[in-house]
């Protein structure tokens, strides 16, 4: 039996980065990850011999101030590409580049509109990117801090200017689709811009709520102008998270999965593992989901029940499925000379929201709208000499498929494989090897209820003040010396380590 | 374990039905309300009175009374993980609760308001009724979520139940054949061979007085009623209608919900729910079981002492304050609350009432404005009001055991 300052359930990259910073204040931290590799939805893992991908593909919302200050560079993070283009495809036609300084074979009108579009859009990123990295407020409790952040948050949008600060009230919750039909006419263009706005959430272009607010997360970090792809994909990032913080005097162990909170006279004091060991210590931290750390890790009889009933509701289930293939040379897609970048196979927001409407109900589309990646063409890290990987989130995957997902992985594969191959007609020539992770395999794989990239949906009732509830949204819980540190918590998902950053500060104030 | 619980929806709950339906003691009750004065009770047919709600009242405090309690929304929470969910729910300590008691409990909203109150019954280790006045299913199935091992359903409509209550209630109950039933504790459970099956006696009841309750299937209701009347006639039996009761709750010190407090779930203006500490409950509300919901809020009402006050008062005169408003002075200057439920104790020889007074004024001086009718003048006096801090009626035979005279 040891005591610690703190102790992290689970090492995906939020519970290292708060690791990190805790143990560089000085603190006596382990990190207890369930599975054999630290990393969680952003390790690179091997998925067949000699081929190499990460779930989780970017990191544009990476601060420099996260890498600067827990010393990622020394620990090996580099990055492989900086700013790679996305491309919007349609068969048949010729592919439109985005980059941060513009648009490249667009119309006149879609290229002059989107200097428009950026720069209102940049001007709201900048308006709120500080409050990302920010305990959020707590409503009517008084606290000085809390006035203070909601205080300064009401004078950065004033501050935005009379028609721009109208401008974003308007636009907040705008469907996507209403978003980029106001400045865009390229179906392909309109689509592969919608997609960051809904992409692991069971939204589509039609539905409002979260849209502009998850481009402003996306945009908010200092990579934010083009695709950012550490070297060794994401896992180069939770490689060096981890090295970093066992340098600051953290612990860290794997195949140690935590059975139960341990709770003494209504606060947590320690974990129990599996096999029966315990550790205590002053602080728990949970980087898991919300409905894992409170279900399954403190358990219902320690919370009160309306807020158990608000954990209850949160949509956690996922809708992206993840693809990886082993490919034994680059495949061609039409009308590219190299499938350098994002590869956005989204024709026109019609096929992304039909292939939303089917898995509504419970089932898939024939066509499966889906952004690809080829990080080995600029990270000869990931596979053998010549050979490539493809990864590729395709959209809409439900994780309550109709009929279980064992009945239904091949088909959705082979839909996958065929909405591909209108793109690159070569393509199953070269596959050697596959990957399909469904949300039902990402929950099993990697301890995510409900198989959520976000282990909760990104939406306007599930942000700032209510991520994931009130009554848990400053990383403290209800239940004293509980924390949480995860995508579950403020701000959300995206591969940033802002809520393990952002928690350890809160328990660092927490005395 | 599954991380995600899937709650039944409004319209699969067992509703409390539109149109009035007979209670199991139907065939039996409106031979005796002559005058056919029924209220509505969770869909049920419940008397208003039978003949005279003043002879009803007399004989829950002289000899015995009856009062069909069928129309109680009652619910079975059984398996492994019942006891943890209900102990979590709930104010009183459930783990401490033996297998054969019933214990009085609130519950409360993660802000410390109360949502209902009723009795806790536990059957056996793993297996609670829960009987309240209001249905109570939604709250229970929101309660369980994170308890995987248990089951909930609504029993209301399969158990019979009748309230015994008065000084003979024993005596009858022996003359029926309970033998043993005087040594039951009060707030304990007994079990008798009866009818088709076998009928659950608890020493419990609403009217302050020996009492108790019968619980029964309801295919046994119409036997056990004959079986009382036939042998109650020399122990004073009489039905007990709504207003009977009434009278004899108030004297007990029992508040009525939707009388002297809204359900936190009902109400709509902030400040019009009430927490447990409001009501004068403090005393079943277990800071030393450890969690439970609505702890911390409560702790720290309590902590504050800054909450009103439910006070049981002693008004001068014998006009009963009903509605009145209560003042700090004589003068009705200050306006510092109102009473709930009033009334003209005939076994006290008092005027009784409940008031709800703010924090800052329930210890200094109270005032009732009364209103009331001389041959339908109305008429108006400002009447000082006295603290009572025990029921204004709790005879000694209430706990005894054996009661007196069984």
């Amino acid at each position: 039996m040891s005591n610690y300052d703190a102790i992290i359930i689970g090492g995906g990259h939020n519970g290292l980065a708060c690791a990190a910073y805790l143990a560089k204040a000085g603190r006596k931290v382990i990190v207890l990850e369930a599975g054999e590799q630290l990393g969680g939805l952003a390790a690179t893992r091997e998925f067949a011999p000699g081929f190499r991908a990460s779930v989780a593909q970017t990191v544009p919302q990476l601060t420099r101030a996260l890498v600067q200050e827990l010393e990622l560079e020394k620990h090996g993070f580099v990055l492989a590409a900086e700013s790679l283009p996305t491309l919007a495809l349609a068969p048949g036609e010729q592919a439109i580049t985005i980059t941060d300084a513009g648009l490249l074979n667009a119309s006149a009108a879609d290229t002059a509109a989107f200097t428009e579009y950026q720069r209102l859009l940049k001007k709201f990123s900048d308006a709120i990117n500080a409050f990302w990295h920010k305990r959020p407020p707590a409503i009517a409790d008084g606290d000085k801090g809390d006035l203070f952040t909601l205080g300064q948050f009401g004078w950065n949008l004033r501050r935005l200017g009379k028609d721009d600060m109208r401008e974003m009230m308007r636009m907040i919750a705008l469907p996507a689709q209403d978003l980029v039909d106001e400045y865009f006419e390229n179906p392909a263009l309109k689509a592969a811009l919608s997609w960051d706005a809904n992409v692991g959430s069971k939204l589509a272009p039609r539905s409002p709520n979260n849209a502009v607010l998850a481009l402003l997360l996306r945009m908010s970090g200092d990579l934010t102008g083009g695709l950012p792809l550490p070297r060794g994909g994401t896992g180069g990032l939770t490689d060096a998270l981890a090295s970093a913080a066992r340098s600051y005097g953290a612990e860290i162990r794997s195949n140690a999965e935590v059975e139960s909170v341990l709770v003494e006279d209504m606060a947590a004091v320690g974990v129990t593992l599996q096999g029966g060991e315990q550790l205590r210590g002053a602080k728990i931290v949970s980087n898991a989901d919300p409905k894992t750390s409170f279900f399954k890790l403190l358990g219902a009889q320690h919370l009160d029940v309306q807020f158990t009933h608000r954990i209850n509701r949160l949509r956690n289930e996922g809708y992206v499925a993840k693809l990886h293939l082993a490919l034994d040379g680059v495949p061609e897609f039409n009308g590219l000379t190299r499938p350098e970048g994002r590869l956005m196979l989204t024709p026109s927001l019609k096929h992304i929201e039909n292939a939303f409407d089917e898995a509504k109900y419970g089932g898939y589309a024939a066509e499966l709208p889906m952004e690809v990646v080829i990080p080995s063409l600029v990270d000869d890290s990931l596979a053998p000499a010549g050979k490539h990987v493809l990864s590729a989130n395709v959209q809409y995957a439900p994780y309550a498929v109709k009929g279980g997902w064992d009945a239904h992985r091949d088909q959705f594969l082979a839909n996958t494989i065929a909405t591909l191959k209108q793109y690159a007609p070569d393509i199953e020539g070269h596959i050697v090897a596959s990957e399909l992770l469904t949300p039902a395999d990402l929950e099993k794989q990697f301890r995510v209820a409900g198989g959520h990239w976000h282990h909760a949906e990104f939406a306007l009732d599930n942000w700032w003040m209510n991520r994931p509830t009130y009554g848990a949204s400053q990383y403290k819980t209800p239940v004293s010396g509980f924390y949480l540190c995860g995508a579950g918590a403020h701000p959300g998902g995206g591969i940033m380590g802002a809520c393990g950053a952002n928690a350890a500060r809160a328990i660092l104030e927490d005395r | 374990m599954p991380l995600s619980s899937t709650l039944l929806t409004a319209d699969a709950i067992a509703h409390v039905h539109d149109g009035i339906l007979p209670s199991p003691f139907h065939s039996r009750t409106s031979q005796l309300n002559i005058n056919q004065v029924w209220v509505e009770w969770n869909g049920y047919a419940s008397a208003s009175y039978y003949s005279d709600a003043h002879l009803e009242y007399f004989s829950t405090r002289n000899t015995c009374g009856v009062f069909d309690v069928s129309p109680m929304r009652k619910y079975r929470v059984k398996g492994p993980h019942a006891e943890a969910m209900l102990n979590r729910m709930v104010t009183r300590d459930v783990i401490g609760q033996a297998v054969d008691t019933v214990a009085y409990n609130v519950w409360c909203t993660d802000a410390g308001k109360l949502i209902d109150d009723g009795t806790l019954f536990r059957i056996a280790q793993d297996e609670f009724w829960v009987c309240c006045a209001d249905p109570a299913f939604d709250w229970l199935q929101l309660s369980s979520v994170g308890f995987d091992e248990l089951d909930i359903s609504d029993i209301s409509e399969d158990i019979a139940a009748l309230a015994l209550q008065g000084p003979t209630s024993c005596a009858l109950l022996k003359a029926m054949g309970f033998s043993g039933v005087e040594t039951l504790e009060p707030f304990g459970i007994a079990r008798f061979p009866f009818g088709a099956g076998e009928i659950m006696v608890s020493r419990t009841g609403y009217t302050g007085d020996l009492g108790y309750e019968l619980w029964l299937n309801t295919g046994d209701a119409e036997l056990l009623w004959d079986e009382l009347f036939s042998k109650g006639l020399v122990y004073g039996i009489q039905p007990l209608g709504d207003e009977s009761l009434d009278m004899a709750r108030l004297e007990a010190g029992f508040l009525a919900p939707d009388v002297d407090f809204h359900g936190s779930l009902h109400t709509v203006e902030l400040g019009h729910d009430h927490s447990p500490f409001e009501l004068g409950l403090g005393w079943i509300v277990n800071f030393k079981k450890g969690h439970f919901s609505g702890r911390k809020a409560l702790l720290a009402q309590k902590e504050s002492g800054n909450y009103r006050r439910m006070l049981k008062l002693d008004i001068e005169g014998n006009k009963p304050a009903e509605n009145s408003i209560l003042y700090a002075d004589k003068a009705c200057k200050k306006e510092i609350g109102y009473v709930t439920s009033a009334m003209w104790s005939p076994v006290v020889k008092a005027n009784i009432a409940y008031g709800l007074v703010e924090a800052k004024y329930f210890q200094g001086p109270i005032w009732a404005e009364v209103y009331y009718q001389k041959e339908l003048r109305w008429c108006r006096k400002v009447a000082a009001c006295t603290r009572v801090t025990k029921p204004f009626w709790a005879p000694a035979r209430a706990k005894q055991t054996p009661p007196p005279d069984c």
